[in-house]
């Protein structure tokens, strides 16, 4: 019964085995980015990095027709240079960081368009460069594992300063000229992990899979280290559950492992021990004697 | 300065007052095809006496087109505008409402009798038990269960091919390997009878349900497509209509031919090798001409993500019947093909053309070349 329900899948295939692993660095990687993310109010930056990195795929597109290592390098590279540019925006100018993301990033999708149309090709571009989880190939897999770990080490390296940088910006910017560095170095990493995130999984589920099981943890965890470890098994459950879903009622592979960290999340909301809608209501007894 | 507008007023009536006259027929009337492979048809029909834009060119998916000004244009300024119809340019009716297009609709799938498309829903029922052979399965491996093959329009297909026996479907009688319609044929009576018996079965569940619009996977089919195109043509353009019907005959003559060779190709394939698996279920006309079962992970159309589920039961199937070769297709991502061939002994035996044509240099340029590719490629690929 448990080995029908939850071994055989993985045993028998070896596209469940591959999607499975692709889950995993997705979750090791991407989510510790996602709490920093959270941490910092710009959940919502993966949704307009997204959008940024079309005008690199598409010049890619018109350089070497389709080809996937050239679009995603394209897709890298705009990235960078909208996040590069908005951050140092937002630190050398009056304007927010929320406002310099959204104006450049803008930018970068109606640029995108243009180029698109100009080619004259209705090729969906978003859909050839997105792949599926299901179909995770050794390159994929390989540049997946290598973002996970090159985003791992870089963020044990950057903690302090991005823990201070979440706590206390004015703080870190008046003790240290790393701020900056480290600002900028994170919103790559960002970039870094949503663009192999697209380019094996899908738009829905590299920015799912980062932010949903962040925002989970904040109910569960209140120490940065509580919150990357649970958001981190919260991602890894939550991709195994789905994927067993997709294989067993034949759903579709990346909304059924996005829904269910949306199921976790919206669990959370209310019996999380943090700040969840059930915690916060209770009538707090131990201030009554 | 005088003098100018004189001739300028001097040529406008000489233009008007020859409007009716013949010299009309000398401008060439503005066509709008919806895609690549309509777009050529088209073009061989019309030659020079018409203006023609193709809206979705070459490598392009008409699934999921997003109309430009340049196409609004070219639709509101249309004498005629041809389209597939079955719901596969589902972004044409807002483009012609609101370019306020006023021409001649041509809808080129009139009179051909739609396939019901199964559901994928129904995957855990089909292919959950290989043994139970229900419709979509039936074509692998029983040749002289015709009655089976024609459950899906039955009554239709009959009268259709009374009709146009004459003009069109001659070459039936010439050649007794096309098994499919030879078979049609004697085995009518039976076709009804039997029918009966699947009363139950799946299709009896959506009768008015989703329809596979890749109707031109069919050379019969193709040869409905053009006639609808040269009496649109005709009638919109009466002064060439004879130029449209001379040409439409010489087109027809090379799909019989055509027809006669992709079906002798087809009946040499083994019985056990008649399972093709693509990526979208675009061959499904194809697969009912010639006998072939085809098999893909996503739906009908490109924008459908598949489920582990599919993907999985495609595997086991291809494992267990010893499928040998499984198809990329132009329009799509061929990575999972690739790692379902990576997973079983299969091998990716090419790559088909089902919803748009190559460029004009690649291996399917025209509607013929892509149908002598597709079967080719096929044949090649199995019959090894």
């Amino acid at each position: 019964m448990i080995w029908d329900l939850f071994i055989e899948p993985f045993a028998d295939f070896g596209f469940m085995r591959r999607a499975l692993l692709g889950c995993i660095a997705i979750a090791i990687g991407a989510t510790p980015v996602g709490v920093f993310l959270m941490l910092r109010r710009m959940s919502l930056t993966g949704d307009a990095m997204a959008h940024a990195i079309l005008p690199g795929a598409a010049v890619g597109f018109l350089i070497s027709g389709l080809s996937l290592g050239a679009m995603t390098i394209g897709g890298l590279i705009a990235g960078m240079l909208v996040a590069l540019a908005s951050g140092f925006v937002s630190r050398m100018t009056a304007l927010k960081e929320d406002a310099s993301l959204a104006a450049f990033y803008l930018i970068s999708l109606a640029l995108g368009v243009l180029i698109v149309s100009t080619r004259g090709s209705n090729v969906d571009l978003m859909h050839v460069l997105f792949g599926t989880v299901l179909a995770l190939d050794n390159a994929a897999l390989i540049l997946l594992c290598s973002i996970a770990s090159l985003s791992i080490g870089a963020l044990a390296i950057l903690f302090r300063p991005l823990v201070l940088e979440c706590a206390d910006p004015q703080f870190l910017r008046s003790v240290s000229k790393l701020s900056a560095v480290t600002h900028l170095t994170f919103l790559c990493l960002v970039v870094m992990n949503l663009v192999a995130g697209f380019h094996a999984l899908g738009t829905l589920m590299a920015v799912g899979i980062m932010i949903l099981p962040a925002a989970t943890a904040r109910f569960w965890a209140a120490s940065i280290g509580g919150l990357l470890g649970v958001a981190m098994i919260v991602a890894v459950i939550s991709s195994i559950i789905g994927l067993l879903l997709s294989y067993h009622q034949s759903l579709p592979s990346g909304p059924a492992i996005i829904l269910v960290a949306g199921i976790a999340y919206g669990l959370s909301v209310f019996f999380g021990p943090v700040g969840g809608l059930i915690a916060q209501n209770l009538p707090r007894r131990r201030f009554e004697t | 300065m005088l003098s100018r507008r004189l001739l300028l007023t001097t040529a406008l009536v000489a233009a008007s007052a020859a409007l009716p006259g013949t010299v009309r027929a000398d401008e060439p009337i503005k066509v709008v095809a919806t895609f690549s492979i309509l777009g050529d048809m088209v073009e061989v029909i019309g030659g020079d006496a018409i203006e023609l834009t193709t809206l979705v060119g070459p490598d392009g998916d008409a699934h999921v087109y997003t109309p430009t000004p340049q196409a609004a244009k070219a639709v509101s300024e249309a004498d005629v505008l041809i389209l597939n119809g079955l719901e596969f340019e589902g972004w044409l009716e807002r483009l012609t409402e609101a370019a306020s297009f006023d021409g001649q609709l041509v809808v080129a799938t009139d009179g051909v009798e739609a396939l019901e498309f199964e559901e994928h829903d129904d995957h855990d029922d089909e292919h959950g038990d290989h043994d139970d052979h229900e419709d979509g399965e039936e074509h692998a491996d029983h040749d002289d269960d015709h009655d089976h093959d024609h459950d899906h329009a039955e009554e239709k297909h009959g009268d259709d091919h009374a009709e146009h026996k004459d003009e069109d479907h001659a070459h039936d009688d010439d050649h007794d390997e096309h098994e499919e319609h030879a078979g049609h044929d004697e085995h009518k009576d039976e076709d009804h009878a039997d029918h009966d018996d699947h009363g139950d079965d799946d299709h009896a569940g959506h009768d008015h349900g989703f329809f596979d619009p890749h109707a031109w996977q069919s050379i019969d089919n193709a040869m409905i497509y053009v006639n609808n195109i040269a009496a649109g043509l005709a009638q919109a353009d009466p002064d060439n209509a004879s130029a449209y019907f001379t040409n439409r005959a010489a087109y027809v003559e090379e799909l019989e031919a055509l027809e006669l060779e992709i079906s002798t190709l087809m009946a040499g394939l083994p019985d056990e090798k008649r399972t093709v698996v693509t990526s979208h279920d675009a061959f499904g006309y194809f697969a009912d001409a010639y006998g072939l079962e085809f098999l893909a992970p996503q739906g009908l159309s490109t924008e459908s993500e598949a489920s582990a589920a599919d993907v999985a039961e495609l595997i086991t199937q291809i494992r267990e019947d010893g499928i040998s070769a499984v198809f990329v297709e132009s329009i799509t991502d061929g990575r999972l093909m690739e790692q379902i061939a990576s997973e079983t002994s299969a091998v990716v035996g090419g790559t088909l053309y089902s919803d748009a044509l190559s460029p004009e240099d690649g291996p399917a340029g025209t509607y013929l070349d892509m149908m002598r590719h597709n079967s080719a490629t096929i044949s090649q690929a199995l019959g090894s």
